[in-house]
């Protein structure tokens, strides 16, 4: 314990300077998964100022670059996890039925253990979400899992899209039709809050496109920073994510989009996709599911564990996400279910959790698979990281060795309460998958605080 | 022709009725040039018969009456039914709706509460669970100092009686010095205080448990008819005397210290269950002689100070400390999960050899079934599976299901739902 504070203070100017570092590393002789240009084996990756440089045979780098010998392990995209609620301080501003103000990225947390543990499954890239109490809720905000940097604002991606978190179903209707006695209380009402905020948003833009800053006499709209984002959506600059579960709330919103003219949608979670899969793909909507997860609340009983497979051979882009800061730390055997349950060749499953998260979250052009000019984002496995028996070994962050088994402290903490004389002991929650983690700190707020 | 016939015969319980399992069927079947991973007498290309029920016959060039159906194992492996020696299968239709869920009855002391009374034998999640190759496990109420009575059953059946194998324990959750999740607010002090007022309540009800039993023997030494009614002591009368095991669910270090000193103390045929920190205190497990079961594996470390690994590497410390360890998912609809869960402990140390058996006869030993289920072994039940594969890789398949016998077909709503919905009719298009 007093040894990690010494190494700390000892690191401390070198963390403050090294602000979102770019790394140099040569990984040799790996059996190098690129998801997008096939497998090519005793293949070497150079990354050059934390970008893929070259991927090819005999790869030398210069003096004093770090080298990897992958010999007999596989080299892939780092992990990319389209759901996720670790490295955050508040995760529900579930105090209205539309927050499209509020932003994840004012409660980024660096210090969070999970962003360890998410490093040591291979996860180089997560959604911070907001979560599911209200229909339109929070901004999120896509983080690279820097560990070891302590200003929160250096965990955010640079260049990643803006997303925001909507909901359907069981969740608004539980915090504000039940619990708060206000709409929505049915899926009928979800539906009209979707409308009524569009269109607010919608005429709010139309006030600000119509005002001439330079006429005499102008008199500038009021600014709204809620409306203002609900115009970011309608103009397509914010991507949508949304909490949903069953089919006919799924194809509801997609009707409310086409209405308003919004074509970008990533469904999160949606159980019941499976069901509307043609729609789903006509509508070039994208999904984010479960590997299994079912029967934890009502709207998931008539769930399938084939649900990715299905929709994958329909033709939708679909992603296995964690939502959870225990099954963030195997996605790669979350994906394998997905052979288990559907028979998805390796390519296929691996795209689960590397280039269709990138998709989603609109930074394929930079990550999600192993191609030259991407960022340095990788993952190194002992065993397929398709196989039970694959064990992480390094994962690799803009070229820089955020995880190395070989290097693995018992005790990563960076903040320690210092009234803590031993580190708490947190008893398994016997039933966790009772609610899915977006309802984090909801209860609290409605049954504790009020 | 007749080939077509047979083909749309096998298809019609699924095409006709749509979203139904089809019927199991009992008789006898010859499972042919398998390789039988049988965990007690090692793996052996081999065939084996199953008849009324039990594992008739294992050997080469096994012949069989005309009634007996043949299938061909040939390049296909054959287990042992696993065991999930923990959950709530069965007690829990819909995880957020109060009213499907029996295993959390009121009260702090309730060790008559029986799971195999609220078992519900048609939960929609039992099919689900057994496709994966789990064939039995141990469902159990939990919440309060003593939750109630769990039983071990087989994943097939109608009634709870042709569900049970035989095996029952009580279950106690040991009073924690650990925080209940990471929303627990509770200070140090007043989590000790909990502790405190938990372990005089406990130590309140064995008083009375130890008087009771006295006076029970008591009585029956000398055919006096007992007064009044107590069915919670009726229920741990033979746990306090040491004749019935009693599940012990403990998890932090220093707690399970405490525990084994306790039960040890009041001579108790313990099982330790849980056991998080197991890895902490294998001397202390060791020396005690109890059995552990443990997990799930697939959990975050109970300490932000733990190794990320600590959850995954649990059961390898504790077996390589000599201590006889079972895995469980504790789980409720995810059960089928249990594979996996023994697979990752498998991968972080135990080995697959180990894991197997953390799976199979060690559980079946800890409840003392192994005469009955556990291995593959001419005269125990036929609850065992055929796969393509290592079980434990996540994407074999699991071919062949048979439970005490019976031939179970590989449905449920999962598979019924994929069929359904891969190639969905009508498509696009509008009616």
């Amino acid at each position: 314990m007093k040894y990690i504070k010494i190494v700390a203070l000892i690191l401390l100017p070198f963390v403050i300077t090294a602000q979102t570092e770019k790394g140099d590393v040569l990984i040799k002789n790996g059996t190098v998964i690129t998801i997008t240009d096939g497998v090519k084996e005793n293949t070497d990756v150079l990354i050059s100022n934390g970008k893929i440089k070259s991927i090819g045979e005999s790869l030398s780098a210069g003096e004093g670059v770090k080298t990897i010998d992958a010999s007999g392990h596989f080299v892939m995209p780092g992990i990319i996890d389209a759901h996720s609620h670790i490295a955050l301080d508040a995760i529900n501003e579930a105090s209205n039925p539309v927050t499209a103000e509020v932003w994840e990225g004012d409660a980024l947390n660096p210090f969070d253990v999970g962003i360890y543990r998410a490093l040591a499954g291979g996860v180089t890239i997560s959604h911070a979400m907001h979560g599911s109490a209200n229909a339109i809720g929070g901004q999120c905000q896509t983080i690279k899992h820097r560990w070891g940097i302590t200003d929160q604002y250096d965990l955010i991606m640079d260049g990643a899209p803006r997303t925001i978190k909507f909901a359907l179903g069981e969740n608004p209707m539980r915090v504000h039709g039940e619990g708060r006695g206000i709409m929505p209380r049915t899926r009928m009402g979800i539906e009209q809050v979707f409308r009524k905020a569009f269109s607010e948003g919608k005429a709010y833009m139309e006030k600000w496109d119509k005002h001439d800053s330079k006429a005499i006499n102008a008199v500038a709209p009021e600014y709204d920073i809620r409306l203002e984002t609900l115009a970011d959506i309608l103009k397509g600059d914010i991507l949508i994510h949304c909490h949903s579960y069953r089919a006919d709330e799924i194809l509801m919103l997609m009707n409310v989009l086409g209405d308003f003219g919004v074509k970008k949608i990533c469904f999160q979670h949606v159980n019941e996709g499976f069901k509307v899969a043609p729609e789903l793909a006509a509508f070039g909507a994208t999904a984010s599911v479960f590997a299994d997860w079912w029967a934890y609340k009502f709207e998931v009983y008539y769930s399938t564990a084939y649900n990715a497979a299905i929709l994958t051979k329909n033709g939708v882009v679909t992603s296995i996400n964690s939502d959870s800061g225990e099954l963030i730390r195997h996605l790669y055997h979350e994906a394998g279910k997905s052979q288990k349950y559907g028979n998805l060749s390796d390519n296929d499953a691996l795209k689960l959790i590397t280039l269709n998260p990138a998709i989603q979250l609109g930074i394929d052009d930079k990550v999600g698979s192993l191609e030259v000019g991407k960022d340095g984002d990788i993952a190194i496995f002992k065993n397929h990281p398709l196989s039970i028996y694959t064990v992480p070994q390094y994962t690799i962050v803009d070229g820089v060795v955020r995880f190395d088994i070989n290097e693995d402290p018992a005790d990563v903490r960076m903040d320690i309460d210092p009234e803590e004389t031993v580190p708490a002991f947190f008893e398994q929650e016997a039933h966790d998958h009772d609610t899915d983690g977006c309802m984090h700190g909801v209860f609290e707020q409605l049954f504790e605080n009020h | 022709m007749k080939n077509l016939i047979y083909i749309l015969l096998f298809f019609l319980p699924t095409s006709i009725f749509g979203q139904q399992i089809a019927k199991s069927e009992q008789g006898s079947f010859l499972l042919k040039n398998g390789t039988l991973v049988t965990v007690t007498n090692g793996t052996k290309k081999a065939d084996l018969l199953i008849k009324d029920g039990t594992i008739a016959q294992i050997g080469d060039a096994l012949t069989a009456s005309a009634d007996t159906e043949i299938i061909d194992c040939t390049d296909k492996f054959i287990y042992p039914g696993f065991i999930d020696s923990g959950c709530n299968l069965g007690l829990s239709e819909v995880g957020s709706v109060s009213l499907t869920q029996d295993y959390n009855e009121l009260g702090s002391f309730t060790p008559h509460m029986q799971a195999l009374t609220a078992v519900n034998p048609n939960a929609v999640a039992i099919p689900v669970t057994r496709v994966n190759g789990i064939t039995s496990v141990f469902t159990k109420p939990s919440g309060g100092r003593f939750p109630g009575t769990g039983s071990l059953i087989s994943l097939h059946g109608y009634t709870p009686e042709q569900m049970h194998t035989g095996f029952s324990a009580v279950i106690m959750n040991y009073p924690s010095t650990g925080k209940r999740g990471r929303w627990d607010r509770r200070s140090a002090d007043d989590i000790k205080k909990d502790n405190e007022k938990a372990a005089k309540e406990m130590k309140d009800i064995w008083a009375k448990a130890l008087l009771y039993a006295k006076i029970d023997s008591a009585g029956k030494a000398s055919n006096k008819s007992k007064e009044g009614y107590n069915p919670g002591m009726d229920a741990i009368v033979n746990v306090v005397n040491g004749e019935a095991p009693i599940m012990i669910e403990v998890n932090k270090a220093t707690d399970i210290k405490s525990a084994i000193k306790w039960a040890k103390e009041n001579k108790l045929k313990a099982i330790i269950t849980g056991a998080a920190d197991g890895w902490r205190v294998t001397k202390e497990l060791k020396e005690s002689g109890f059995p552990v079961i443990t997990g799930p594996v697939l959990a975050t470390p109970s300490r932000q100070s733990d190794s990320y690994d600590s959850p995954y590497s649990n059961a390898s410390k504790m077996h390589k400390a000599g201590i006889k360890v079972a895995i469980r998912t504790n789980d409720t609809e995810n059960v089928r999960n249990l594979p996996y869960q023994a697979g990752f402990a498998a991968t972080y140390g135990l080995g697959t050899e180990e894991a197997l058996r953390s799976v199979t006869i060690n559980p079946a030993e800890i409840f003392g079934m192994s005469d009955k289920y556990g291995s593959l072994e001419e005269g125990k039940m036929a609850s065992l599976f055929v796969s393509d594969g290592d079980p434990f890789e996540t994407k074999t398949q699991i071919i062949q299901l048979f439970i005490n016998g019976w031939n179970i077909p590989i449905e449920s709503r999962h598979t019924l739902l994929y069929d359904e919905f891969l190639e969905r009719s009508p498509g696009l298009k509008t009616n």
